[in-house]
């Protein structure tokens, strides 16, 4: 079995800076329209599925909105 | 579900005052993770700087003081002394480490006091609105240096870490980068190096990291991990400029 992970993007400590968004190494990340409550838009995930859980994207956040967790057996996808 | 990377606990739960995208944030985490690996967030220390971040001891949860522009080395040098057991360290900018406080790092290498300093080198004043550091490249523009610094007008930048490892107090000094995934992972290790040669006892310790100021250098947070890459990086090499925990293997293994 593939490994699979989910990306929790934590949308109110997002301050729509597209560090994350710039270092995916599957271009996944894109930012979203709608704003945040601070006015800022905040980020979104396409195909979670295709996450390889390289969590670059968490290393590169200045503003700790981002966690990445691998799905186990089990776990609802 | 299998945490892979979760928000660090040594991070308090609160907004930072730093701009979007600015890299202090990273700094930040990569010295309070390294704290809880070695159990001793509790333990530890800090003191915070006079610059954007004059508040850091409420970004990390850290026992952290204040002190005046560019003193946070001596006062880090008191602690130290009066805790030996604890692992203690400064959080500086370069308008407060390179300008103001050029003489209390110095002088703190050469002693060598036996904390670590933390040093953002974002070659500007942040927090004043951008105005020309030593660190600010030649041609590079801020608000006293409107048409770019030049040699004639300013000297050339200073590397700070190439300069303190040259004193003979300084036990270990690496100059890293927060501009991209790889740099961030070797910039934690710097910070994992610099604790444990602290703990060691053997002199002082400071990582460079060359971080970034989109708001003052007028870029996009993007844009300025790119000027990071293109700009600052060829001027300021990264790497370890000092080890003498190195060195004392090498002279065993003669
Ligand atoms: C004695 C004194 N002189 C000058 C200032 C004004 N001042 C505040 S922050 C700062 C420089 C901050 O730049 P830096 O250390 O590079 O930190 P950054 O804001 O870029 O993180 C200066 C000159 C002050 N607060 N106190
Ligand atoms: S963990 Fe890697 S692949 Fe997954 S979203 Fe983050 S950067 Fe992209
Ligand atoms: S790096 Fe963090 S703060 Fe910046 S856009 Fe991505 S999730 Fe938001
Ligand atoms: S002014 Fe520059 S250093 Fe200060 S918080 Fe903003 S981006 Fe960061």
């Amino acid at each position: 079995m593939t490994k699979k992970f989910r990306v929790e993007l934590i949308k109110d400590r997002c301050k729509g800076c597209e560090l994350c968004t710039s270092v995916c190494s599957r271009h996944l990340l894109k930012m979203d329209t709608h704003l945040n409550h601070k006015g800022y838009a905040s980020v979104t995930i396409e195909n979670m599925d295709a996450c390889i859980g390289c969590i670059n994207c968490a290393l590169i956040c200045p503003d700790g909105a981002i966690e990445i967790f691998q799905l186990e057996e089990g776990d609802k996808e | 579900m299998k945490p892979v990377f979760t928000y660090s606990e040594g991070m308090e739960r609160v907004e930072t005052s730093y701009c979007p995208g600015c890299t202090h944030g990273i700094a930040h985490r990569l010295i309070v993770e390294t704290l809880i690996e070695n159990g001793e967030l509790g333990n530890a220390i800090g003191v915070c700087p006079i610059g954007c971040s004059v508040q850091a001891h409420k970004f990390m949860h850290v026992d952290m003081c204040e002190a005046a522009h560019g003193r946070a080395p001596a006062v880090a040098s008191g602690i130290r002394r009066v805790h030996p057991d604890k692992p203690v360290f400064t959080y500086q900018g370069d308008g407060d480490l390179a300008s103001i406080g050029m003489g209390e790092i110095i002088h703190a290498a050469s002693r060598g006091e036996r904390f670590t300093t933390f040093f953002i080198n974002n070659g500007i004043y942040g927090m004043t609105g951008g105005q020309m550091a030593p660190t600010t490249l030649i041609g590079q523009r801020s608000t006293t240096s409107q048409d770019g610094r030049t040699v004639e007008a300013n000297g050339m930048p200073i590397r700070v870490a190439e300069l303190i490892a040259a004193v003979d107090g300084a036990a270990y000094v690496e100059r890293v980068a927060l501009d991209s995934p790889a740099h961030i992972r070797q910039a934690k290790r710097a910070v994992q190096k610099a604790f444990a040669v602290q703990k060691m006892g053997v002199g002082f310790t400071m990582i460079e990291f060359i971080s970034s100021c989109p708001t003052n250098w007028g870029l996009s947070p993007v844009e300025a991990l790119g000027w990071i890459k293109e700009k600052m990086i060829p001027y300021y090499p990264l790497g370890v400029k000092k080890d003498i925990t190195a060195q004392n293997v090498q002279e065993e293994e003669a």
